[in-house]
């Protein structure tokens, strides 16, 4: 970090920068950094009633603020002369008339161990996408059950959307233990039916902690009305959750080009974010999708001139060498190249009131990317409530698909397990503008660069599987799934035909010849087809430079 | 990998957001309205284009009721830093003698500065501005987006906001249609003055305690910054140790009394202090649900 802390030269309008890593304030010291959690579940099961408590346990409610919340409990609360603590999160007029949330607030607190960002998600289906906007930026998802209700339809719902975003730690907190007469039984039975209901989602971490959110049982301290419960407390738990970085897989350098900064004809530096890795200067990358290869000549972070920068950083790269770069082009590693993709497999949730459709077009934002999209097929939409496949042809708002996307132009993508930066995206329609789907990178597409299962083998092997993969497309995808439906179905055809002609003529040569004749023509004549119908069409959807 | 921290991370978003806006849109503003967020958000635009000056100017809308420390600061930095400063003032509201004492709190602030601000962004045909709003000031502004879409009209539409996963901004609009965009969402009071520490960003005088000339108004400390406030019968000018958490119109801004005249002062107090950042503004208290109703009609 000292190799940031540089005087700015004389031109700067910008004050003598420091590094923060010399006074990183006292808060920041503390062993467990900063936790981003949400809280989920269906309606009514308390969530803002607990994000209430958990503020105003930990002091982070101000007189002036608590006094207001008593005035506004007697005008709208649903606690009679209690103080209702969903007040305090429920911002909107139309939330507090009622009494639900409908969109996403987030509240900043700290204990004297640990700072917070918490996400309050509504639990309505109809907010689905606000819920799962609130969880893409979690570590950590509380899921609220009701005692008396159990295991809802919602709750494995929020469950599969919290781990299709990536969230691996869940606290489940059983709540309105009041109102079952603090039954260890009936908790246990919400234990045993939750970890059932999720066994398939894969979380690192499930934890379970009875509460009473609105008498604040187990939200601060432990309960006495609860002595069967031996666990920790929600605050003390969530002080002491340990969440791991996102990042797996590779760390190349990549950074998506965001804006290029270039206010003279001295000056032409390319402004982003890398979205892993770090970069040094005298490094070597390249420009994609043009593949044009320059070093770097100079690196200015937020502190000033810099010698090294890295993911997550506010970075700007001077490179040496006229190559051309514009916004949505991804520099990479020279060393570390990665794939470009005209094809994305990818699950989506889909936000719009209007279904989607199979053929549909989109504008894709991926990172600063952006291409038009086309969405070539729906391979099957995902039944959350019982997590089993069915096939369909439109996905409904707030359904979850998994589909194939052809793009108008190479991007960058990687699967979303690897990059939430790379690998996340979403879908815009062009007339209304509207964001009509978030999208999450699954195995690369058609651009035949390395992939996990390329990597293993001998070289031959390697060699052998790719060709395979040209052919038939890649293990364990749609794409080869269809491909091979296509090949078998031609093979029938061809015997068919073979048998009708014998069948009719007697005679196996003249037969044989019409079949190995369709066999060869027929893809010739449809690839002619299909290309004086793309010519016809093409040029529909350029929109996609103003994203 | 190189560890970040926590207002590192804020920097580098608020910085992505900056430049988000600049690459996607046509005739951005920044909205200075010269207190301490202000001058953190000018702070981290000099850092996103760097060493170029910010592709915008500033708006500063101008209710004629400022303090007078506020304006001078205002001008001087803008002198120092070399930048264009747009000031737009109401002169139909200054003409119809709209003003905090004549026209009560609510009517001053819809007119001089609501109106005000719709009628610069017409005039110059912005079509994006920035603003130094955070989402731990108020419970409407929690739930604000960091791309805010606003209608031809300016309207705020708080129960059909577009989803924002991740940092990927839908940046998308129809002509006529606007964008408010708060690049400090995600930062708290706390991290604004630490940053401000950090950085030694210049702030407003007014944040630091002096013996300043204030009057018991309404159970707040006001302090007279001009003749034009009148004293009522039994109101006594004292002179007092006091300070502003928050600056606005000086007639609508309570004072502290506080000793805290350096930034680890003013630091340490915030953390002791049991009372939320904005509790001296006047125009936040007309009824419950008021900053949401002001948003709507296209408040800041």
């Amino acid at each position: 970090m000292a190799a940031l802390a540089r005087q700015v030269p004389e031109e700067s309008p910008v004050p003598t920068a420091r590094s923060h890593g010399d006074a990183a304030p006292a808060h920041e010291s503390a062993a467990p950094g900063l936790l981003r959690f949400i809280t989920c579940g269906s309606v009514d099961d308390g969530k803002s009633t607990l994000i209430g408590r958990m503020l105003y346990e930990a002091g982070a409610i101000p007189d002036d603020q608590f006094a207001a919340l008593d005035a506004d409990s007697r005008r709208f609360g649903t606690q009679g002369p209690r103080t209702d603590f969903a007040l305090l999160v429920d911002g909107l007029s139309a939330e507090r008339e009622q009494g639900i949330t409908i969109d996403v607030a987030y509240r900043y607190f700290a204990t004297p161990r640990r700072g917070f960002i918490v996400a309050d998600t509504p639990g309505h289906e109809q907010y689905t996408r606000n819920m799962a906007t609130g969880a893409s930026s979690a570590d950590l998802a509380i899921i609220l059950i009701d005692a008396r209700k159990g295991v809802l339809a919602q709750t494995r719902r929020h469950s599969f959307i919290v781990s299709l975003v990536g969230v691996r730690h869940v606290v489940v907190a059983v709540n309105k233990m009041d109102l079952v007469g603090w039954d260890e039984a009936a908790f246990g039975r919400i234990v045993a039916q939750y970890q059932a209901a999720t066994r398939s989602l894969g979380f690192a971490s499930i934890r379970f902690v009875p509460v009473s959110a609105r008498d604040g049982e187990n939200v601060a301290t432990g309960s006495e009305r609860m002595p069967w419960y031996r666990g920790p407390a929600l605050l003390p738990l969530l002080e002491a959750a340990e969440v791991e970085g996102r990042s797996t897989g590779p760390d190349g350098f990549v950074m998506p080009v965001q804006w290029v900064n270039r206010p003279d004809l001295d000056f032409r530096g390319y402004a982003g974010t890398p979205a892993r890795g770090t970069i040094r200067v005298g490094d070597a990358v390249l420009a994609l999708p043009s593949g044009r290869r320059a070093t770097v000549g100079r690196l200015i972070g937020a502190a000033g001139e810099a010698s090294e920068l890295g993911q997550g950083q506010a970075a700007t790269l001077v490179l040496n060498g006229e190559i051309d770069v514009s916004r949505g082009d991804v520099l990479v590693a020279a060393q570390a190249p990665v794939p470009l993709s005209r094809e994305i497999a990818a699950r989506l949730l889909w936000t719009a009131e209007r279904p989607l459709a199979e053929g549909g077009r989109y504008l894709l934002k991926l990172a600063t990317q952006s291409a038009a999209a086309r969405l070539t097929r729906l391979h099957r939409t995902i039944q959350i409530d019982g997590l089993a496949p069915a096939l369909s042809r439109s996905l409904a708002m707030n359904g979850i698909g998994v589909v194939t996307l052809r793009l108008d132009r190479p991007v960058v993508a990687l699967p979303y397990a690897q990059s939430r930066e790379l690998g996340g995206f979403i879908l815009i329609d062009a007339a209304s503008n509207e964001t009509v789907a978030f999208g999450f990178v699954e195995a690369g597409g058609s651009g035949g660069a390395a992939e996990p299962d390329d990597l293993a083998g001998s070289d031959w092997e390697r060699r052998l599987r790719r060709a395979l993969a040209r052919v038939i497309g890649r293990s364990g995808t749609p794409e080869r799934r269809r491909r091979l439906t296509g090949m078998s179905w031609r093979l029938v055809s061809v015997a068919a035909l073979f048998a009708g002609g014998l069948a009719l003529t007697g005679r196996p040569d003249l037969s044989a010849a019409l079949a190995l004749g369709d066999l060869a023509l027929r893809p010739l004549l449809r690839r002619g087809h299909g290309w004086l119908w793309r010519r016809s069409r093409e040029g529909a959807l350029e929109d996609g430079a103003g994203i | 990998m190189i560890q970040l921290s926590h207002l590192q991370k804020l920097e580098a978003e608020a910085i992505f957001i900056i430049r988000e806006v600049v690459a996607t849109c046509d005739r951005p503003v920044l909205l200075y309205s010269i207190g301490k967020d202000s001058a953190v958000l000018l702070h981290l635009a000099l850092k996103a284009f760097y060493p170029a000056k910010p592709p915008f100017p500033l708006l500063h809308v101008d209710t004629t009721w400022k303090f007078r420390e506020m304006i001078a600061f205002r001008d001087a930095t803008v002198e120092r830093l070399g930048l264009d400063l747009i000031v737009h003032v109401n002169q139909a509201g200054v003409a119809a003698g709209v003003g905090p004492f004549a026209s009560g709190s609510r009517v001053h602030t819809d007119v001089m500065k609501t109106q005000a601000l719709k009628q610069a962004l017409d005039l110059h045909g912005f079509d994006a501005a920035f603003g130094g709003a955070r989402r731990d000031e108020e419970k409407s502004r929690a739930k604000e987006r960091v791309f805010s879409l606003r209608s031809s009209e300016h309207r705020w539409d708080p129960k059909n906001q577009r989803p924002e996963p991740w940092r990927l901004f839908n940046t998308r609009k129809a002509r006529g249609e606007s964008f408010r965009v708060f690049p400090l969402s995600n930062w708290t009071e706390r991290d604004v003055w630490d940053y401000v520490a950090l950085e030694n960003i210049p702030v407003v005088p007014l944040y630091f305690a002096a013996p300043r000339p204030v009057v018991r108004r309404d159970g707040a400390w006001i302090m007279r910054d001009d003749e034009r406030m009148e004293l009522r019968p039994g109101e006594a000018l004292e002179t007092r140790m006091v300070r502003f958490r928050t600056l606005g119109c000086y007639p609508l801004t309570g004072a502290v009394e506080s000793e805290a005249a350096t930034l680890p002062a003013i630091i340490a107090e915030m953390r002791a202090s049991r009372t939320s950042e904005r509790q001296g503004r006047v125009i936040d208290h007309d009824g419950t649900g008021s900053m949401e109703q002001k948003k709507q009609e296209g408040y800041f």
